[in-house]
């Protein structure tokens, strides 16, 4: 099933004003609904390495397999929709070749990446998340963040020892609990959700909300979205004009209409037609 | 590492660095900040330090602890924050700042071991194994799988650095621009000159404001540190400023610019 005329995709990403290059990487391929986002930590260009090294495997491995099996099928190991298996493997190889990458190659030592990935099939979307890069959903003009970063100050504010407010002055922004590539094994937070035509899906590494306050990214998405390539622009502007201190990467995915998968027989005969 | 100031009616009595995860403060001989005066309670109260951050907790003294004249329970340390206890005041200073110093690798994103998380309410336990990806070049005596968490007390056998990580990102957050701090000071307002909202103005405070008809032709307005900037959004005509049509790009707008979107003329200035 090609998605490209149900959902639309723009994306943008930039080195900032700081830093010298851009240690983000990001992947999307609107007619099989898959977007990837990864923030590459490591010294020299170890990052950029792990993070291309995760979009790069995720991206052509799932679009080969998104070629002949449906992401909705349901596996017939547990019920969960296929997508979710071929995503769980697919992260866990990209773990695996960076983690070797990393362990053979000196100058990659220590090399990881945060990971942002989504699968648009049948009306839903399944997005899976290691460390602190995020995912945004804009509906019916509520603006709210889905993921939940795997950090040290998310941990501190679901203990209670800081509020989301005084979040935003700590000085432990930048400590991740969970990347790619660092382990031997990874384990990836996976979730489905469904999507209604109009949905706006942000996808964004954390550059734009260390740099640009919810309200501020809200208010862009809302306000543009009826031009998506400049939404994106945008967003990254805003972060830059705010000093830009770290790389900033967004995808920004639009549903169009629905796109469900016919069932009953008249209905995919009419599908089959097509 | 940031440090607490000990005064008294002004006087300064003693500096204190916090060097440990837990900090008490109290008038019993144990405590690591001992205030021998009977205002204080035994065990008062408590400082945790998670790595560049202090958090203060009461626990539970009988005069109670204030920071900047409010009473607290628990309080998540700023810079210069006046603790007080009884007569005694304890100012607290982040060290940040001075140890940003010729840093150029602030704030780089780092992985910490889960094992080394501390929990909250339990006494925290050493740094433990944290993980700088930046600074690994000497990693092949590092722990390939993940350490075993942390056992408080027990010093983090086996954990690649001490603290390189305190250096790494203790640039001072600044505090996050909202859309005030991060657009130009002079705020600027459009008022329509023709059609049924004639004479009508809207002042550009927000970071961003459409003007137009959806579906029809729409445009924004940023709000920017260099100024304002006027862009097509959607529909096929672009934006008029005086007279000129524009194309894609963002065109920078300046006083008493004359706009046309939609067939509605409108101005742009200043507030003075």
């Amino acid at each position: 099933m090609n998605l490209s005329q149900a959902i639309e995709i723009a994306s943008c990403t930039d080195p900032g004003i700081v830093r010298s290059h851009n240690e983000d990487s990001i992947a999307a391929d609107a007619s099989k609904g898959l977007v990837v986002l990864a923030d590459g930590m490591g010294g020299y260009n170890a990052g950029e390495v792990a993070s291309g090294m995760a979009t790069t495997v995720i991206t052509t491995e799932l679009q080969h397999l998104l070629e002949d099996n449906p992401p909705y099928r349901a596996d017939p190991l547990n019920g969960r929709p296929y997508a979710e298996r071929m995503l769980r493997e697919q992260i866990e190889k990209a773990n695996t070749s960076i983690f070797q990458a990393a362990q053979s190659q000196p100058q990659y030592a220590g090399m990881g990446t945060t990971l942002v990935a989504a699968v648009f099939y049948d009306n839903r979307v399944l997005i899976a998340h290691i460390g602190d890069s995020r995912v945004y959903r804009l509906r019916d003009e509520v603006f709210e963040q889905i993921t939940k970063d795997h950090s040290l100050l998310q941990e501190q504010i679901d203990s209670g020892m800081i509020t989301p407010e005084q979040a935003r002055f700590s000085q432990n922004k930048n400590l991740v609990t969970r990347a790619l590539g660092i382990d031997p094994t990874v384990e990836p937070e996976i979730r489905e959700y469904d999507t209604r035509p109009g949905d706006v899906w942000l996808l964004c590494s954390d550059g734009l909300n260390d740099m640009v306050t919810d309200e501020d990214i809200g208010l862009t998405v809302q306000t543009l979205s009826a031009n998506l390539k400049l939404a994106a622009q945008q967003l990254v502007q805003m972060a830059n004009d705010n000093g830009g201190r770290d790389n900033v990467s967004v995808i920004l995915v639009r549903v169009l209409r629905d796109f469900s998968v016919p069932r009953g027989w008249v209905s995919r005969l009419f599908g089959w037609l097509r | 590492m940031a440090k607490l100031i000990l005064s008294m009616d002004g006087l300064v009595l003693k500096e204190i660095t916090l060097t440990k995860e837990r900090t008490t403060i109290g008038r019993k001989p144990h405590n690591d900040i001992q205030i021998d005066n009977l205002a204080v309670s035994g065990e008062h109260a408590v400082i945790v330090t998670i790595l560049n951050d202090s958090f203060l907790e009461d626990l539970g003294s009988t005069n109670g602890t204030l920071v900047n004249g409010q009473p607290i329970k628990k309080h998540f340390l700023q810079n210069a924050d006046v603790i007080e206890l009884g007569k005694y005041k304890l100012k607290y200073i982040s060290d940040a700042p001075a140890a940003a110093k010729g840093q150029q690798d602030f704030e780089k994103t780092m992985v910490i071991r889960p094992g080394a998380m501390p929990k909250a309410g339990a006494p925290v336990a050493g740094p433990g194994p944290l993980q700088p990806m930046g600074t690994m070049s000497s990693s092949q005596g590092m722990p390939t799988m993940s350490p075993p968490p942390a056992t408080p007390g027990s010093p983090a056998a086996g954990a690649p650095q001490p603290m390189p990580i305190l250096n790494a990102q203790s640039q001072p957050q600044p505090a996050m621009a909202s859309s005030q701090p991060m657009a130009s000071g002079r705020v600027a307002s459009i008022q329509i000159l023709s059609g049924a909202n004639a004479g009508k103005e809207m002042e550009l405070t927000k970071a961003l404001t459409t003007l137009g008809k959806p579906g029809v032709q729409v445009a924004v307005i940023t709000r920017r540190p260099q100024g304002y900037f006027i862009t097509h959004v959607e529909g096929a005509n672009f934006p008029i400023v005086n007279g000129k049509s524009l194309d894609a790009q963002a065109h920078a707008l300046n006083d008493h610019d004359v706009l046309e979107l939609a067939g509605v003329k409108m101005e742009f200035f200043f507030k003075t």
